[in-house]
């Protein structure tokens, strides 16, 4: 028998249970899976699939507030559902490691790269610390970290998060073990950084030969990392099947449905000609609390009807912009012009009408809504504020607003947010928006947070509210099928300045800024091969 | 480092400030108090002219501002002034009274607090956070129960009621332990350790468990971050996660309430000594507020004040050098 087909883990029939506070409810409800020695399985499915959950459990592993309810899961001859704690803690670190979501999170800010890096080699006996830094020095060069030397004896935080990112990986490999699993390890990079671990991951992962499940939301993502996937589905299996076949011929709906998602495109408005322009900003600077300038003589318009899409990565100021217009950041110079008529910096000179104009929803609906204030509540407080609506009038305002969102006034109208899904929270952040009715609404990173099917739900909305109600929207994003799917322009900022905007058809057609050119290239596309074209093509420019 | 060295310094500066703006309300606290020394002293026998004279020898007649800089000027010169009263018992007139300076009385009393606070706080805080940690360790068990019964009583409990139960049992029915803790100059070492060990067992009672639950809490505050999680599959054991990879984030809650309760070892203890009769500074505080001996009361005040503000600074700087943000700079 070739050591290739060696099975290193099997799980069969495997049912865990999550704690709601009250009761023990299924999250993962039956799933079987097989993982060759050397082989690299996608496990895919939206939020509460249960896929992190499988995850941890396939090492063994419960979170607080889970347990094991049914099933097997054998490691390497070892069965992990009856194994005692202290027979496991053998196998972690050593045999079975774990890549986290959060690099930045996950490594301890109180002790330097290295040390944790040694502490699972020199704590299972495996290295000396002496064997096991140099080993990780290796390691660091391996993955393609700038000064691998070095880089080991610097804290978490003097690390940025995609060099952190590898720098995990590294810590995985430290003990040689036989499984990795990764756990959405590139969710919270940006897509440039994204784009080099992804690599480093892949080729690491191949040089040792480590099986590993490779845990994501991100189809495009998987298809470059895995030989074989499998889709879930509220815990459940939907369908398994090599990564090629998978890609190309999905048999059930809703891995098709998945695959459908980035087809969400609307028709491109023109900017209208002869027109001034609704929201024009001159210029600005910014910086919080003296500190250096956030945004450098940013300037854009925007017209009546239409949505720019202002993109770029973490740290180009795209959020610094919706603060200064929303008068939250008054910026040291330059002026913004709403309707022609020039802005107070601050949103406290302004009048009640021009803060009614201007509203804004959140990234996190989680953290933008009182979890203690009913749905009727959130709405109707800006509806009254704004629009002077009491007593009976109020209420039907509130009901009409939630038929805008497409949400059953009579069900959801004395919900609070802790009773709403994530897509739910964040239309209700949208109806609070309109409630103070609104020309103008800034919309920051609202869909980045959602599995994709809710987002473009989302994304439908916001289109047919802008037909119906003629709203102009500023939509802040660092996702570029998110653009291609609603804006009518774009901005794109790097470093706190724009480095261009135009339509969305001049922006996607070459030629290209270079910062534009690394974006567009930087998204990871479905095609399985794409990573190893585009990482050929970049090494082959540069060299 | 540069970064640390200005932080450090900025908040000796910050302590400094503190310090100035509590001379000042102590000391025009104690102006408003009603009588002044010269009332006091005259008690009964006092006219409008006898007091007139008095308060003139003594300087009370001049304004409230002037006097305060003229402390000032003496604080800072380490001269907290001559006790008004002292004399007055000692001597035969009123002109000896100069004799008798506040640091003569204060001092040697401050020091037995402070041997008193630093006993009780070698034996407390090791005990309370290796206790905490011990009890993070075994969270929601029997023992973390029994050992939050024993904290809150012992936290609510009176600390003289606690000082009576001690004395009742090591002293008077077990005779291990005198219940006087009256000491002298000519004991050894050792002779003063077990003298005042039950009023040290005491305050040990009393912030233990502050400090304990503080250290548990902390810890347990960490134990859902993401890095803790790594660490456990990692294969480390839980003792190891918790000294390893909690405690060390842990320390700046848990400095701030050592501290805290280290200033309160040397401020707030007067119930303690007044029980086991030590010679303390709580008792000459209380002493000088009854004869209004507003020097002695305007310098204890200034000392528990310093005491805190120095305890709290000590926190801040431990706190700001166990920060790896802070030491290590990007």
């Amino acid at each position: 028998m070739s050591s290739e087909n060696e099975i290193i883990l099997d799980i069969k029939g495997l049912k865990i249970d999550g704690f709601t506070g009250e009761q023990w409810l299924p999250i993962v409800k039956g799933v079987n899976l097989q993982l060759n020695k050397g082989e690299v399985l996608g496990l895919i499915g939206e939020s509460g699939a249960g896929k992190s959950t499988i995850g941890a459990a396939s090492m063994g592993f419960s979170r607080d507030g889970t347990r094991v309810s049914g099933g097997t899961i054998n490691f390497m001859g070892t069965e992990l559902t009856t194994a005692s704690e202290s027979q496991k803690r053998k196998l972690w670190g050593a045999k079975i490691a774990y890549v986290a979501q959060s690099a930045a999170a996950s490594f301890n800010p109180a002790h330097k790269i290295i040390d944790q890096h040694t502490e699972a080699p020199t704590h299972h006996n495996l290295f000396s610390k002496s064997d096991s830094e140099s080993d990780a020095v290796d390691l660091y060069n391996r993955l393609k970290l700038p000064d691998p030397d070095q880089i080991g004896f610097r804290y978490p935080h003097q690390v940025s998060g995609g060099q952190l990112q590898r720098a995990m990986t590294a810590m995985a490999m430290s003990c040689r073990p036989d499984l990795i699993i990764f756990d959405e390890p590139t969710t919270a990079l940006d897509v440039t950084t994204q784009i080099e671990v992804l690599a480093s991951i892949r080729d690491i992962v191949d040089q040792f030969g480590t099986a590993a499940i490779y845990i994501t939301h991100d189809l495009a993502v998987v298809a470059q990392m895995a030989d074989k996937i499998k889709v879930l589905l509220k815990g459940e299996e939907v369908e398994e099947a090599p990564t090629e076949r998978m890609m190309k011929s999905p048999k059930e709906e809703y891995t098709k449905s998945l695959w459908a998602v980035r087809s969400h495109q609307r028709k491109q408005k023109t900017r209208p000609e002869n027109s001034d322009a609704f929201l024009s900003i001159n210029s600005i600077d910014a910086s919080y609390s003296n500190g250096p300038k956030v945004l450098d003589a940013v300037s854009f318009d925007i017209y009546k009807g239409t949505t720019v899409a202002v993109v770029g990565e973490s740290g180009s100021g795209k959020s610094t912009a919706a603060r200064c217009i929303t008068g939250l950041l008054p910026p040291s110079t330059g002026k913004i012009l709403l309707d022609g008529k020039e802005l107070p910096s601050n949103f406290r000179d302004r009048s009640k009408d021009q803060l009614r104009q201007t509203q804004m929803i959140y990234q996190m609906a989680d953290t933008a809504l009182n979890p203690k204030v009913k749905v009727k509540e959130i709405i109707g407080r800006p509806a009254e504020f704004y629009e002077g609506f009491i007593g009976k009038d109020l209420d039907n305002r509130v009901d009409e607003l939630l038929e805008l969102i497409e949400m059953d006034p009579g069900e959801y109208r004395d919900r609070l947010p802790p009773e709403l899904s994530g897509g739910q929270k964040q239309r209700i952040g949208i109806a609070r928006a309109l409630a103070a009715n609104p020309s103008f609404i800034i919309c920051d990173e609202i869909t980045s947070a959602l599995d994709q099917l809710v987002a473009e739900g989302i994304l439908k909305l916001l289109d047919r509210l802008q037909n119906e109600l003629d709203l102009t929207y500023m939509f802040i994003t660092h996702d570029l099928a998110t653009v291609r799917a609603i804006a009518d322009e774009v901005v794109v900022m790097q470093n706190g300045k724009v480095v261009e905007q135009g339509p969305k058809t001049e922006m996607f057609t070459p030629p290209h800024h270079p910062y534009t050119d690394l974006l567009l290239s930087s998204i990871v596309e479905m095609d399985p091969n794409w990573l190893t074209t585009v990482i050929e093509k970049r090494e082959g420019t540069s060299s | 480092m540069d970064g640390l060295a200005f932080l450090i310094i900025k908040r000796l500066f910050y302590g400094l400030l503190t310090l100035l703006a509590l001379s000042v309300i102590i000391f025009f606290m104690v102006e408003l108090l009603p009588g002044d020394t010269a009332t006091s002293l005259l008690a009964m026998g006092k006219t409008e002219e006898t007091l007139a004279a008095m308060r003139e020898q003594m300087g009370l007649d001049r304004p409230a501002v002037v006097r305060y800089f003229e402390w000032l000027g003496g604080v800072v010169q380490g001269d907290f002034g001559n006790s008004m009263v002292r004399g007055v018992h000692t001597s035969k007139g009123v002109s000896d009274m100069a004799n008798v300076s506040v640091i003569s009385i204060i001092s040697e009393r401050f020091m037995n607090t402070l041997f008193l606070a630093t006993y009780a706080a070698v034996i407390a805080v090791p005990i309370a956070i290796t206790l905490g940690v011990l009890i993070a360790l075994l969270r929601n068990s029997v023992y973390d129960r029994i050992a939050n019964v024993l904290t809150l009583t012992s936290i609510s409990s009176p600390e003289f009621f606690l000082a009576y139960i001690l004395i009742l049992y090591l002293a008077l029915k077990t005779g291990l332990f005198p219940a006087i803790s009256t000491i002298k100059d000519d004991m050894t070492f050792f002779e003063s350790l077990e003298r005042t060990f039950l009023p040290a067992l005491t305050l040990v009672l009393v912030c233990i468990a502050h400090m304990m639950r503080m250290t548990r809490a902390a810890i347990i505050n960490l134990l859902a971050s993401p890095y803790i999680e790594m660490a456990q599959m990692k294969g480390i054991p839980p003792w190891k996660v918790i000294v390893r990879h909690a405690l060390p984030n842990a320390w700046a809650p848990i400095i701030n309430v050592v501290a805290l309760n280290l200033a309160y070892l040397i401020t707030g203890v007067v119930l303690v000594e007044i029980v086991f009769v030590y010679p303390g500074i709580g008792q000459i505080l209380v002493d000088a507020v009854t004869l209004r001996d507003f020097p002695v009361v305007q310098a204890c005040c200034l000392i528990f004040a310093t005491t805190f503000i120095l305890l709290n600074l000590i926190a801040d700087v431990v706190a700001i050098v166990t920060n790896p943000r802070l030491r290590h700079p990007k």
